[in-house]
């Protein structure tokens, strides 16, 4: 149970890492080191290089930037958890930070170590694809913009060549009025998600809904939107009758994941049953707020 | 074998070492500096019995390097105690409580909760289940660490006024 031996690299600003990872072979990022380290201690993964991002602190940083709220990859999961401008403008992110694994972890856990390490389960990519977050990418020859629809490139791996590191991520701001809730089911407190749920709504006056956010996780290797129920939800009444709609939609997903504990059929039920308990909840929310 | 040298502030001591670079935290609390307090069951994060706390904030010593330390301050739990060797309220509620039997989880039990004792001197039941979750017990049920915790959030709060 220890690391196979590997040649350690700690740079100190983001060009220095850029410089390292456009020149090494077969190297992997530490960030919080809270999946890596027993996947190597485990020597599931051997890397010949490891290089450390923590003494990067340019990577490490929370703003409000207008309507987008910035997280910055190396900040830690903690840091987030308990931020006051994260709170006030996506409540939604510390709500579903309250589940993801335990305070240890959390204190050294990463934003951007979980968005790149992309486990299907993980709350924090499901958290980005509600809030249409915009992933920041760099590498030596300058940066791009990854739309997390398009930031998973297959199973656990994403869209980030060997030469880029990922800076962070824009995420949208939404009305103060807006409703949310994040709910999910595991099997232990702290566990990845078996399925989790993402639903964010804003009611105009007439108590309609002016826009709606559906995501589940744990049901592909990217976080699915329920595209279809929120495009036909626009300026319907925050009822039964659109939960319906949601849940008919998850009851028509195809190829659901499967694994030797939790069957696709029983992805579903979960998904279907969350589904419905965060929209009564964000409903809620959203209907106390307006008025 | 790629090494460095670190330096290091471990329950108040100063140390100067050159490690190899895959050396965990832990090991080199066990090995090099023969502090073989921190227990280590799992060595993949899951039972939280090596934790430890890094600059002031408790971590997995098995999911960290020893070169990721480097200039940091780590209190391992023999370094709880008082200089002159009396245990803290925490650790004398653990034994008025019976908040341990085997004591295998204890090191991690007790840097974790003195992090959130330092947090939070009013605790819930809940919230120190909470706090807890990421250390396993296998003997107690955790019904008298969740005691020895509300009593010494109690004590605490009593010196404070």
């Amino acid at each position: 149970m220890k690391p196979a031996p590997f040649t350690y690299h700690r740079p100190q600003n983001i060009n220095e890492a850029l410089k390292l990872v456009a020149e090494l072979d077969n190297y992997k990022i530490i960030a919080g080191g809270q999946s890596l380290m027993p996947m190597m201690n485990f020597r599931f993964l051997m890397p010949d290089h490891i290089i450390d991002l923590n003494q990067v602190t340019e990577l490490s940083s929370i703003s409000k930037e207008g309507s987008f709220l910035f997280l910055g990859s190396m900040t830690r999961q903690h840091t987030i958890h308990t931020s006051a401008i994260v709170q006030e403008s996506a409540p939604i992110i510390t709500e579903a930070y309250s589940l993801v694994s335990h305070r240890q972890i959390r204190n050294r856990g990463t934003y951007g170590g979980s968005l790149c390490h992309l486990d299907p389960s993980s709350e924090q990519p499901c958290f980005t694809a509600a809030l249409d977050g915009v992933i920041e990418v760099a590498s030596k020859d300058g940066r791009r913009e990854v739309p997390i629809a398009q930031w998973t490139a297959m199973y656990m791996t994403p869209d980030l060549a060997p030469n880029e590191i990922m800076l962070g991520a824009k995420l949208n701001i939404w009305p103060v009025t807006h409703g949310w809730s994040f709910m999910e089911y595991s099997r232990r407190h702290g566990d990845y998600a078996v399925v989790g749920v993402a639903v964010l709504v804003n009611l105009n006056k007439d108590m309609h809904i002016e826009k709606i956010s559906l995501t589940l996780c744990g049901i592909d290797a990217a976080p699915v939107r329920l595209n279809i129920a929120e495009t036909s939800l626009i300026n319907h009444p925050a009822d039964e009758e659109a939960i319906q709609t949601a849940t008919a939609e998850i009851e028509n997903l195809s190829n659901i994941m499967e694994d030797a504990l939790n069957t696709a059929d029983y992805r579903r039920h979960l998904a279907k049953t969350l589904m419905r308990r965060a929209m009564t909840v964000a409903f809620d929310r959203a209907k106390q707020r307006i008025s | 074998m790629d090494q460095r040298i670190i330096h290091i502030s471990v329950n108040g001591k100063s140390y100067e070492r050159e490690v190899e670079t895959r050396r965990t935290l832990a090991d080199f609390l066990r090995i090099d500096l023969k502090l073989t307090g921190t227990h280590l069951g799992c060595e993949h994060g899951v039972c939280g019995a090596c934790t430890v706390l890094l600059n002031g904030h408790t971590a997995r010593a098995c999911l960290t390097l020893a070169v990721q330390a480097d200039d940091c301050e780590v209190t391992t739990i023999e370094g709880l105690a008082h200089p002159d060797g009396t245990l803290s309220e925490l650790q004398l509620a653990f034994r008025e409580c019976h908040g341990l039997q085997c004591g295998f989880c204890t090191p991690g039990m007790l840097t974790t909760l003195t992090e959130f004792l330092n947090e939070n001197l009013s605790p819930t039941d809940a919230e120190i289940r909470d706090a807890i979750s990421g250390n396993l017990c296998r003997c107690t049920g955790y019904q008298a660490i969740v005691d020895a915790t509300l009593l010494a959030a109690r004590k605490l709060r009593e010196k404070r006024v």
